[in-house]
């Protein structure tokens, strides 16, 4: 028995060194595993064997059965992995093919530049307002402190629409629209779309400007540099700073130009600040009193602090765009570019 | 303005270098525009003494040695100017020079001869007879004898001189003149301004005195007159030629220039009358009349009114008040007697005039911007002083000083330091504030924390308060003392944007997500753009604001609609090679009240989008449309189109949402698109589809709350229905239908359309797979086939469908 064992190992072991493929496995399972199988058959032959040597024989015949299965299946793992392998080799793809996606939009870069505005006054506590684009002339210029004919008119050309009807020439009248609505504490930003007749490669006739207006007690012009100051470092980077110069404007007394440190060279002098170190990006000031009581605040009780922001101007610097025409051509290559 | 910095020094004894006074008068609010620099492009030019001369044979050159001090004794310089002569100082471009222009001189052969430079003539030099007298004769500049062989030409001939052009501020016309800025100079530097001197003599035999008077006084508060008999006309001193030219303004004759230089000087602009000219030898100052005429000094002739002031004599109009004098009443060469006018007139006035005239002139520009009285007094003494000094005339005894009685003292009033500290939010020092404003010629005395202040009488714009003055105090004492603080003292707020502000937000993204790119256009557009989208006339969109003064006529209506601007952007991108691409813009359209436009109109948000190119057909723009709906919580119906002009009659939709309609959307119609601004034979191939909703309209539709739909437990039962409808059958209708046959209908999805084969003539077959959405407990297979009959037979009553 022990010999027929042996002889079926023999053959065993070269037919399964034969198999190539599942198909082959699968019919090696036949003739040898299966119930009807080579193995099986010793089984049936246990009978014949004496009652004495059974045992051992049958003992025998099963190790001899666990082998065959172990030797299976590790040829059966084997060509698993083979046939994985071709799979693999087959499915493989040239990944640096283009992609498959959806056509990008994208927001425009005043937009993206503007919400990026808003969001840091915002976190300052900020509301945000939106006035009228067509206004009168006692929002826009005189409940502003610019009476009629007052020579700062001609700073801005306007557009008319009727007599004492006009394109708003600055986002200004959103603080008399937002003082007559509310008491202090007040701090507000108002964006908006403005317009001035003129137009050239530096002017549009409309563009975006952003007011900010804070009235409540005590503001100082160090609380105006102190905000600004955190504004350009969100905008420009942590190591931009604020200078102020004087100005006029007739809203604020006093009034201030600000420029900021020139984020290109840090101050040194480059072709962006024009060698001088700083960059002009904004005017501001205290607010003036009769714009205060114009609007039923008493300026003995409360002060405030404004500031008027070109938003094309700070898209222009942080994106490195030198013509304003740009913006408003609206080429899709351009457009295109741009993410928040 | 022009200020040169020689003519400050008149003033302030200016001890620092014109680059240190610029950033100076920048950090005190002086902008200066540009720094001139006389001497620019001039190098190693120098005064040469012609030491010898010689004629070169067959030429018209002369060979010179030339004296250049410690240049070179003994230069060899050959020139071709016939005025040289031997003991002529005279520019020496020596080798390696540069002139003006960038003219660059190098020692080379003349006709064979060496020459190491070129003698130069004034004109070469970039001077006229005004900078420097005798600089245009023709030939060489013959300097005095006095000069010095090898002294730096610009030295000698007062090129060594920079011109501050400073942009002054419209709170501060005192400044609009020599005399102001060194003033604020002299602030800058804490030293005394020398005032140009103001006495005269007057002539005592003279009895004609100026008869003035002044009907307008709320034009005019203050007009001074004073005659000046015998002139004598002449070249005017050199020293007041030189000023005028660095400023631009070339000499004339002696009283021109007076008044010339008055201006410039002072900021006064002044007018000088033929006394025999005028009717009555008086002036009186009126508004004129309804149709009134005046022909200015430059011959134009302008048709008055009861709003222009004008100066009269006795009988007619001889000036334009504060524009322009007449031309019956101006000095001549014949004029023998003159009276000067002096005088304020009111600047909104004169605006006024200047703008409805269109007469703009230097005296108009002084006027707009403000003339305090105090000027206008200083003008007169310094005018009669200038006439006294430079030998024009004899002065009468007296003028005519008519005024309203404005103050003859400055403003004054108290201020508490801690007031302007509280402004600035910093602690400057009391004496450092007396200083300051000391400094700035305000009269100030200290009592504790109050100062009794009086402005100089020119600073007519400081208003009563601590913030005038603060500022004053600030920009001296400087803003680099500012110490940035963050609201130390303000109540906290919570900030951030309204509910409406965040969807406007989420709806831009939404259409970026669809893959547009946001654009921005202008707010005006012409009616042309109404035209080329077929608005018809009559149509609410005609009814538009017009611009009073528009740039151009093309942009001369405030927007009724956003689509011609959005078209016009696709336009613009397939002329530049963009064949394909979405765009949004969310924008205001204006809505007037009333026309013509009395009160502020109605500014309405649109939504307009545009998809152009291959890939895009009115399906992928409605899947835009779609998810728009979806995203906001809505849901779209679509119904054909009515009266969209712009859009193809079959391939456009209304958008209704909750019955309304709130836009439309589709393909841009053909009779629009043939006449699209595109290479012709091209336009026909573009595929553009274009859509306009009204933003405002659907955020008031948007679901104020949401709450959840519960999640059945048990899945969906789906099923495939192969109908047969009429070709004329609405896919919508037919999933109304299903979906209101049933309330376990779910999705259903239309995913096949096929025509032609069993299918009869005039039909189509379309496949829908339905979902069946249990909510109690799980379907059977029974309950789907009566769910289906059920369908079944309400398509084939209401849209006589059968099943395949």
């Amino acid at each position: 028995m022990e010999e027929i064992i042996r002889a079926l190992r023999e053959q065993l072991d070269a037919a399964l060194a034969n198999v190539r493929s599942k198909e082959e496995l699968s019919e090696f399972w036949q003739t040898f595993m299966s119930k009807k199988g080579k193995i099986s058959d010793l089984m049936k032959n246990l009978g014949k064997v004496s009652k004495e040597e059974r045992p051992a024989v049958g003992k025998l015949i099963n190790e001899f059965k666990e082998a065959a299965e172990a030797k299976y299946r590790e040829v059966e793992q084997k060509l698993d992995a083979l046939e994985t392998e071709r799979r693999n080799r087959e499915e493989t793809v040239d990944i640096t093919l283009p992609a498959k996606k959806a056509a990008k939009g994208a927001l425009h870069p005043i937009t993206i530049t503007k919400n990026e505005m808003i969001n840091v006054f915002a976190g300052m506590g900020f509301d945000i307002y939106e006035g009228p684009e067509i206004e009168d002339d006692d929002h826009n210029f005189t409940r502003l402190n610019v009476a009629k004919n007052h020579p700062a008119r001609d700073m801005q050309d306007t557009f008319y629409v009727a007599e004492d009807i006009i394109l708003r020439t600055h986002t200004s009248p959103g603080q008399i629209r937002v003082m007559d609505a509310q008491k202090p504490p007040i701090k507000v930003l108002v964006p908006g779309r403005v317009f001035r007749s003129d137009s050239d490669a530096t002017h549009s006739p409309m563009f975006h400007q952003m007011e900010g207006l804070v009235v409540d007690k005590h503001i100082t012009l160090c609380d105006l540099q102190g905000m600004l100051d955190k504004f350009v470092q969100n905008i420009f980077g942590e190591k931009v700073r604020t200078r102020l110069r004087p100005s006029y404007f007739p809203f604020t007394e006093p009034s201030v130009e600000v420029d900021v440190s020139c984020f290109e060279c840090g101050g040194k002098g480059c072709g962006l600040c024009k060698h001088t170190g700083w960059i002009e990006v904004l005017g501001g000031g205290i607010v003036h009193r009769n714009v205060l009581a114009n609007c039923g605040i008493d300026p003995e009780e409360y002060s405030g602090l404004a500031f008027g922001i070109g938003i094309e101007r700070i898209a222009m610097l942080k994106y490195g765009i030198n013509n304003i025409g740009l913006l408003f051509e609206n080429d899709l290559r351009f457009l295109g570019q741009f993410r928040d | 303005m022009k200020v040169p910095f020689s003519w400050l020094k008149q003033y302030v004894d200016i001890d620092i270098s014109a680059e240190e006074l610029e950033k100076k008068l920048f950090s005190c609010g002086f902008e200066v525009e540009e720094l001139i620099d006389l001497s620019a492009g001039i190098n190693r030019v120098v005064v040469g003494v012609v030491t010898e001369c010689e004629p070169i044979e067959g030429t018209h050159l002369s060979k010179c040695k030339v004296d250049c001090g410690s240049y070179g004794k003994d230069i060899q310089i050959c020139t071709g100017a016939s005025n040289v002569y031997v003991g002529m100082h005279t520019p020496a471009a020596l080798d390696d020079s540069t002139l003006p222009g960038g003219v660059h001189i190098k020692a080379k052969p003349l006709r064979g001869v060496d020459s190491f430079g070129m003698l130069c003539s004034g004109e070469e030099l970039g001077l006229n007879d005004d900078l420097f007298p005798g600089s245009e004769v023709y030939g060489l500049l013959d300097l005095p004898k006095d000069t010095e062989a090898g002294t730096d030409i610009c030295k000698v001939v007062g090129l060594d001189d920079y011109i501050f052009d400073i942009s002054v501020t419209a709170n501060r016309p005192d400044c609009q003149s020599v005399l102001g800025i060194s003033r604020e100079v002299a602030a800058i530097l804490g030293k005394p301004v020398k005032m140009p001197a103001l006495d005269y003599t007057v002539q005592g035999d003279i009895t004609e005195k100026a008869n003035i008077t002044v009907d307008a006084p709320d034009l005019c508060p203050r007009y001074i007159g004073h005659t000046v008999h015998d002139i004598t006309f002449a070249q005017s001193p050199a020293w007041m030629r030189r000023n005028l030219a660095l400023c631009g303004i070339r000499g004339i004759s002696n009283i021109v220039d007076i008044t010339n230089y008055i201006m410039l000087e002072l900021g006064q602009p002044m007018h000088a009358f033929d006394l025999d000219l005028l009717d009555e030898k008086r002036i009186v100052v009126r508004r004129a009349n309804e149709g009134e005429k005046i022909t200015t000094l430059d011959s134009k002739e302008f048709t008055l009114n009861p709003n222009n002031l004008v100066i009269c004599d006795g009988k007619k109009p001889v000036a334009l008040a504060g524009v322009m004098g007449g031309l019956n009443s101006g000095i001549n060469e014949n004029t023998k007697n003159l009276l000067f006018e002096s005088a304020k007139f009111m600047r909104d006035n004169i605006r006024k005039t200047a703008r409805s005239l269109g007469q703009n002139t230097d005296a108009s520009g002084f006027y707009e911007k403000g003339i305090s009285e105090y000027t206008t007094e200083l003008a007169m003494a310094r005018a009669l002083h200038l006439i006294q000094e430079l030998g024009c005339g004899k002065i009468a005894p007296a003028g005519c000083d008519v005024s309203a009685g404005a103050s003859r003292e400055g403003r004054k009033f108290d201020v508490k330091i801690t007031e302007i500290n509280n402004i600035l939010g910093i602690e400057v020092p009391a004496d450092e504030v007396v200083k300051i404003l000391k400094n700035l010629f305000f009269e100030v005395a200290q009592d504790g924390d109050t100062l009794h202040i009086v402005a100089p009488r020119w600073r007519e714009d400081i208003e009563i308060g601590a913030p005038d003055i603060a500022e004053e105090v600030i920009r001296e004492y400087g803003y680099e003392h500012i110490k940035p603080t963050f609201l130390k003292d303000a109540a906290v707020t919570s900030g951030g944007l309204t509910a409406d502000q965040r969807q406007r937000s989420k709806l831009k993204n939404i259409m970026c997500a669809q893959g547009c790119c946001e654009v921005s256009t202008l707010g005006f557009y012409s009616d042309a753009e109404l035209d080329m989208l077929r608005i018809a006339e009559g149509a609410p969109e005609r009814r538009v604001i017009r611009l009073i003064n528009p740039i151009s006529a093309n942009l001369s209506i405030m927007r009724s609609l956003l689509a011609p601007s959005l078209l016009n952007v696709v336009v613009n991108n397939i002329k530049r090679g963009n064949y394909e691409g979405r765009i949004f813009e969310l924008s205001n359209i204006y809505v007037p009240k009333q026309i013509p436009v009395t009160e502020l109109p109605d500014e309405i948000p649109h939504l307009c989008f545009a998809a152009f190119g291959d890939g895009e057909d009115f399906f992928t723009v409605k899947g835009i449309v779609e998810t728009l709906a979806e995203s906001f919580g809505l849901h779209f119906e679509y119904r054909r189109a009515e009266n969209v002009p712009y859009l193809h009659p079959g391939v456009s939709a209304d958008v209704i949402c909750d019955g309304k309609k709130v836009g439309s959307f589709g393909k841009l119609a053909n009779e629009v698109l043939k006449n699209l601004d595109l290479v012709k034979d091209s336009r026909d191939s573009f595929n553009i589809l274009l859509g306009e909703i009204d933003y405002r309209a659907l955020s008031e539709l948007f679901p104020k709350t949401m709450r959840y739909t519960p999640v059945s437990e048990f899945p969906a039962v789906s099923r495939d229905l192969a109908l047969v409808a009429d070709e004329a059958t609405l896919c919508g209708d037919i999933t109304s239908v299903i979906s209101d046959a049933c309330k376990y209908v779910g999705k259903v999805e239309l995913f096949d359309i096929y025509r032609g084969g069993q299918i009869g003539e005039g039909k189509k077959s379309m496949a829908f797979k339905i979902d069946f959405a249990p909510a109690e407990k799980a379907l059977s297979q029974e309950d789907v086939n009566g769910f289906v009959d059920k369908i079944l037979e309400n398509l084939k009553e209401k849209l006589n469908i059968e099943i395949r």
